[in-house]
């Protein structure tokens, strides 16, 4: 009964990969990090549901996985946008005009820094140095990086987002 | 100017290719190794270049090496890909565009060791840089680089890319440790938690940062007399008010002036008012400091340190209360909460910066700010609540007329600094 719940959570396919996670560490709990990414990847954040859900498949209590996930500002413990926008802040980013990217951002999606619009379709956030600052001001779109950012290309690029 | 090092093929095409890699010589340091040199020889060729740390604390490599007790039947090799120190950006510049440059420096450096498992720890922003090395790796298991019985001799190795989620202080490397053990990246303390001797999993654990472990192929390859005469070569992440912000690789001591010149001068042909030589956490220089060699030595000296050898360039425009009050948020930001003169430290300076900011600034502000400094030293547990006071004091000493002139304006509403250049001030402020 509780496999089949546990079922229309994760994805087989995901159940497996975290157990193969497992593998590569003599300690299970060091899977946890890359679990948590697994199942961020599949559900877009990181329910309490899918955190028991982790602690089951790495025989770890849902407390320890949830006392870690909150430690990381990239395990997203509420739900988010479908897509995530984190714009660089930081020195070399800012130098380069970052705060005129932000603003222009911001108003494109008629949200601030930390939030999401209200359709979902996009979660704004404002970030540190993203080792990029080769490409400053820059930002990363899910996986994507792009810099060096006009405001007005920064807007473009968020505009289309689906 | 000679011919680059560490980055003569990371902007070839097809470097990441295996067969791109070996044409250019690649993994000839490993076969050499593992026919002609003993772990202590590869050891040994290291600590004759005279490798230090590239992460930050600029520890000698083989010294790090040689902590590590022989006789343990487990060790593990770490390497921190987790670059999060603000203006750096060259280990990414390294994963990207040569991987195998990096598999062959762990294969090298966990032959030295003895060790069988390694474990690269990657910032999770890093999607292209882990595509680029995850398939390197594999290509590297197919050709017997790595896995069992590598190239037929006795020594086998696992590589495994362990992604990070977010947090600056597991760049550290004993909070490195705690994360990759699958807890909460806060820093341990040392003694007893040196790496080299109770590392992960309390197991002696040699960490090293990504362009350290690159120079490694490179000096057995070519030995260190060799290495030594490149320079030795050095990448300085040069960002900022420079035309063309790059990895600029140098010769270890090459002067601020020449770096700026080699990443295309200062736009605007403005003058240069400061710049950080080592990233946020080292104390940022004044323009008399340009021709200062970006060394340990000189730079300790100053009171600032090579740190990752981001320099971060500011022009005569920079408003420097704004860049320091930013560089401290991040601080903030970043504080694990561990101990107390870090997590409430970092909030009362950046208040204070942000009132002074903001029109609202006291003139008791500026000994305050310094008082904060001075109680910040020494008393953190770990180097990041250390990172402050430099640039405190630096905005205290070297550009204490700018705080001044936003606490003068405060009493005097109309003449408030107008100060275009970083752009418009931030939503709310
Ligand atoms: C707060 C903090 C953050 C750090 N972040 C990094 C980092 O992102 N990458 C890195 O290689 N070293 C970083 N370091 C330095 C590491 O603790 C460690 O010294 C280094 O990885 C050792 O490798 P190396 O000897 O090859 O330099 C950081 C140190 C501190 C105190
Ligand atoms: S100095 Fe800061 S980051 Fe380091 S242990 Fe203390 S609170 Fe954590
Ligand atoms: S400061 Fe933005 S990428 Fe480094």
């Amino acid at each position: 009964m509780r496999l089949r719940e546990e079922g229309a959570l994760l994805s087989e396919g995901a159940k497996r990969e975290i157990e193969a996670l497992r593998a590569r560490y003599p300690v299970a709990q060091s899977a946890v990090l890359p679990a948590l990414l697994r199942v961020q990847e599949e559900l877009g954040w990181v329910p309490p549901e899918a955190m028991a859900e982790v602690g089951r498949l790495l025989d770890l209590p849902v407390e320890v996985v949830a006392e870690v996930a909150s430690f990381y500002s990239l395990i997203f413990t509420e739900p988010v946008g479908r897509h995530v926008v984190q714009l660089c802040t930081n020195v070399s980013c800012l130098l380069s005009g970052a705060e005129a990217v932000r603003e222009r951002v911001e108003r494109e999606l008629g949200v601030r820094a930390g939030q999401t619009t209200p359709d979902r379709r996009v979660t704004l956030l404002a970030v540190e140095c993203l080792a990029a600052c080769d490409q400053a001001p820059c930002m990363l779109v899910n996986e994507r990086r792009y810099g060096p950012l006009t405001p007005e290309a920064a807007a473009r690029l968020v505009k289309e987002l689906d | 100017m000679p011919q680059p090092v560490l980055l003569r093929h990371v902007r070839e095409p097809d470097q990441a290719d295996l067969h791109a890699y070996e044409r250019r010589g690649g993994y000839a340091a490993l076969r050499r190794a593992l026919r002609e040199l003993s772990p202590e020889q590869v050891t040994d060729l290291v600590d004759r270049a005279q490798l230090r740390g590239r992460g930050g604390a600029g520890f000698p490599t083989a010294r790090k090496w040689r902590f590590v007790p022989k006789d343990a039947p487990v060790k593990y090799l770490v390497v921190n890909a987790d670059e999060g120190e603000p203006g750096t950006f060259k280990d990414r510049t390294l994963l990207e565009g040569d991987p195998h440059l990096l598999v062959e420096g762990i294969a090298l450096a966990a032959y030295a060791n003895d060790v069988r498992t390694a474990y690269v720890y990657m910032r999770r922003e890093f999607y292209q840089a882990r595509r680029q090395l995850e398939r390197a790796i594999a290509q590297a298991y197919e050709r017997g680089y790595l896995g069992q019985g590598i190239l037929g001799t006795e020594f086998s190795l696992d590589v495994y890319v362990h992604p990070g989620a977010g947090s600056y202080i597991a760049g550290e490397e004993t909070a490195l440790l705690e994360s990759l053990e699958g807890k909460r990246a806060m820093p341990r303390l040392k003694p007893p938690y040196f790496p080299a001797v109770m590392g992960l999993y309390s197991k002696p654990t040699v960490l090293n940062n990504v362009e350290t472990l690159c120079c490694v192929p490179w000096i057995v390859r070519e030995g260190p007399e060799w290495w030594l005469e490149q320079g030795p070569p050095q990448l300085y992440s040069v960002s900022g008010h420079v035309n063309s912000p790059q990895v600029v690789e140098a010769p270890l001591g090459t002067t601020a002036r020449e770096l700026i010149e080699r990443a295309g001068g200062i736009r605007g042909g403005r003058q240069v008012k400061a710049f950080y030589p080592g990233g946020t956490s080292s104390r940022p220089l004044s323009a008399r400091h340009l021709d200062v060699p970006l060394r340990h030595e000189e730079l300790a000296k100053l009171g600032s340190m090579l740190g990752s050898a981001a320099v971060i360039v500011m022009d005569e425009t920079t408003d420097m209360v704004k860049v320091i009050a930013r560089v401290c948020e991040f601080y903030r930001e970043e504080s694990c909460g561990k101990c107390t003169p870090c997590r409430e430290g970092t909030v009362w300076v950046t208040q204070i910066l942000d009132r002074i900011l903001h029109g609202r600034g006291r003139p008791e502000d500026l000994d305050l700010l310094e008082s904060l400094a001075r109680n910040m030293t020494g008393t953190c547990f770990c180097p990041l609540g250390e990172s402050v006071p430099p640039s405190l004091r630096a905005g205290l000493e070297d550009f204490r007329d700018e705080f001044e002139a936003y606490i003068r304006a405060a009493r005097e509403p109309v003449q408030m600094p107008v100060r275009l250049h970083l752009g418009a001030p931030a939503p709310g402020g």
